[in-house]
């Protein structure tokens, strides 16, 4: 039981990484990136590709998140979301669709169809935890999100940057009169956001190893995570992503593989009809 | 002079068609056009990958010989995408090329969605299924590359049982038509040797996270896991099964001890063991020459399924040598109850023999995991020598 709740907490506190991108990027912007399960895919490639040119792994993690901090984050936030969104939100949304299945193809057609090992950070080890070996990758995962998050709850609530950012989310308008700068507190958000598909790939690609349709379900869950906490609210998406993570791992245990995929979209369901705003959301506000 | 315009139109048209006729007019005479339908992307990438580079070094192989009969061989590739509805929808597409024979797919689900597509065009249909009932719903034109689950379960079920003297294992499998037809079959034999199964888990194809799978089968407490997954999700269990200390045997078919498994799985595949129906790690002279020409050409070992691919090829040629001629609805006839001698036809690599329902019957092996190599334990003889 325990073991299965802490592989749970670890599984979604990656979905809770990714969610809380959706979150950001749609609090900030108005963005819905479909998208966002690519962007913890393409990661991975990136290190591999490095490492394949002779890049020790650290190294090659650092070429990876510089890579990736400049084109998910920078580029994608200059070419595609700033031109788009003066057409409003869902030309966006499909665009980020159409973005999703050009990175998806791209990886399979530049890199291979098939699945690649990806190394861990963490070692193939168990520590005991109230008497049961619990799998160190697993505490290890559930760990560094939870500083991640942790230090993306201090910088939004503790920094002026943050405080900025948080005005831009309230009203981009007002915040401008009173001299935020709108524009850089927008990149700011998406190379956040950027940052953390960087994590999330890290940690969750030696797990699911490295394969160009791996976002799709790690995007799902993500989307699904947002919405059930609370798609204007960071808080709600971390808990809708820990919930998400181990719900689905009980439904796995005791129910089926193939029930399991079913029974967050009856969460999603419930939380549509009977809690809109998310478990954690609040209804017309918006706030990082 | 001047031509009207509709008069230039026709004359285009009509040259176009002329040198279409003209080009399928020769590619007919000139050239046996064989092609493979398998799954190159999705779920299956490995497998499909695999099979389709074999069955190209093959066609390389026969055509800088001379090819098939005088007749040089040519190969296209379409994808499945590892799904029923776009395999029927490519070997559909496939037929009204009128090539030679089909080869693929590879998933037990996808052949059995596409056989009687083929089976209505009178042709050949070579494939990499292993599910045990494929060759039992009355497919003339269906031919396997591989042991059937039938032949290979009773084999892995009677080491599992006499040689890890296993009293209780756990079962885990996929949810397709492969997987299926695997736990069916292997659960049963375990039935006739008294060896208990205590977890029967089924998983889903492309399955990312195991953890709670292993989970069930540590509540368990099995003697020994039986895996009988696709290749990627092979590797992820096995990587979730070390990740939680789970110290058992670890047994599966073929799949489980394929170089693709050993180099997704890394360290986690170490130890892993099993029956091998085809590998590139017997010590066969004619095997281990494909292999080194294979990794000279991919620069990767190939798995079972680059053998199945190379063999698929090769067991056309056969056939259409031992008809004399090439005729591609006769072709199914030749290959029941043919037997092709390995030092007659080396692009077969073992001797093997094919039954009248498509079935093929060869040597195979015991492996096991050791250091990232699969090492041959020990080469069990023909079911019917």
């Amino acid at each position: 039981m325990l073991n299965l709740v802490i592989s749970g907490l670890a599984t979604g506190s990656i979905y809770a990484l990714v969610a809380v991108g959706f979150t950001l990027l749609w609090q900030t912007s108005q963005t819905i990136n479909f998208a966002q399960g690519e962007f913890v895919m393409l990661p991975a490639f990136v290190v591999l590709a490095a490492m394949h040119a002779g890049l020790p792994f650290p190294m090659a993690i650092l070429v990876g998140l510089v890579a990736c901090v400049f084109v998910l984050g920078i580029l994608f936030q200059r070419v595609l979301v700033a031109p788009m969104l003066k057409h409003g939100v869902l030309p966006l949304a499909v665009a980020t669709m159409a973005l999703s299945i050009l990175m998806r193809e791209s990886v399979k057609e530049f890199y291979s169809a098939e699945a690649q090992p990806f190394p861990s950070l963490l070692p193939d080890a168990t520590v005991d935890v109230l008497g049961i070996a619990v799998s160190l990758q697993s505490v290890g995962v559930l760990v560094a999100s939870v500083i991640a998050v942790t230090a993306l709850q201090v910088f939004i609530n503790r920094t002026s940057i943050g405080a900025q950012m948080q005005a831009t989310a309230q009203n981009p308008t007002v915040a401008r009169i009173l001299g935020v700068p709108v524009e850089r507190m927008i990149l700011i958000t998406f190379v956040i956001n950027a940052v953390l598909v960087v994590l999330a790939s890290l940690l969750v690609t030696p797990i699911y190893l490295a394969k160009f349709s791996s976002g799709e379900i790690l995007g799902m869950a993500a989307f699904i995570a947002a919405i059930v906490g609370g798609f204007n609210q960071v808080r709600g998406a971390i808990a809708g992503g820990l919930l998400l993570g181990v719900v689905d791992n009980f439904a796995a245990a005791y129910l089926s593989a193939q029930y399991r995929t079913a029974v967050p979209l009856f969460i999603l369901i419930a939380v549509i009809l009977f809690r809109p705003q998310g478990l954690f959301g609040r209804s017309e506000e918006r706030a990082v | 002079m001047k031509f009207p315009r509709s008069g230039i139109r026709i004359a285009a048209v009509a040259g176009a068609l002329l040198l279409a006729v003209a080009a399928t007019s020769s590619h007919a005479q000139g050239t046996i056009k064989l092609i493979n339908v398998n799954e190159l992307s999705g779920a299956g990438a490995t497998v499909g990958t695999n099979f389709k580079n074999g069955a190209d070094l093959a066609v390389a192989d026969i055509n800088a010989k001379g090819g098939i009969l005088g007749q040089k061989v040519e190969i296209s590739h379409y994808d499945t995408q590892s799904n029923a509805g776009t395999a029927r929808a490519q070997v559909q597409k496939a037929l009204d090329e009128n090539p030679y024979a089909i080869l693929g797919p590879n998933f037990s689900g996808l052949v059995k969605a596409t056989a009687p597509l083929v089976k209505n065009a009178g042709i050949a249909q070579v494939m990499g299924g292993e599910a045990g009932e494929l060759t039992q719903m009355g497919m003339p034109s269906l031919f396997r590359t591989s042991f059937g689950q039938q032949s290979s379960m009773p084999k892995i079920a009677k080491y599992i049982a006499d040689d890890v003297k296993a009293k209780s294992v756990a079962v885990i499998w996929v949810n397709n038509d492969f997987g299926k037809g695997g736990r069916d079959a292997i659960v049963k034999d375990f039935g006739a040797r008294g060896v208990k199964v205590v977890a029967d888990i089924s998983t889903e194809s492309g399955q990312a996270d195991f953890s709670a799978d292993v989970q069930k089968i540590k509540q368990a407490k099995p003697d020994a896991v039986f895996i009988y997954l696709n290749e990627e999700e092979s590797a992820r269990i096995l990587r979730e099964i070390k990740r939680q200390a789970l110290n058992v045997p670890l047994l599966g078919e073929t799949t489980l001890l394929s170089q693709k498994v050993i180099d997704l799985a890394g360290d986690a595949a170490t130890g892993v063991k099993g029956h091998v129906g085809l590998t590139t790690d017997a010590n066969i002279p004619l095997v281990q020459d494909f292999r080194k020409r294979f990794v000279a050409k991919y620069n990767y070992v190939p798995d079972h399924n680059g053998l199945k691919g190379y063999i698929a090829v090769y067991m056309i040629k056969a056939g259409t040598e031992k008809i004399g001629k090439v005729d591609r609805k006769g072709l199914s006839d030749a290959l029941h109850g043919l037997s092709i001698n390995a030092k007659a036809e080396p692009g077969v690599l073992m001797d093997v023999s094919i039954d009248k329902n498509g079935d093929i019957d060869r040597e195979s092996f015991l492996g096991e995991v050791v250091n990232g190599k699969q090492v041959i334990t020990k080469t069990l003889p023909k079911l019917n020598p």
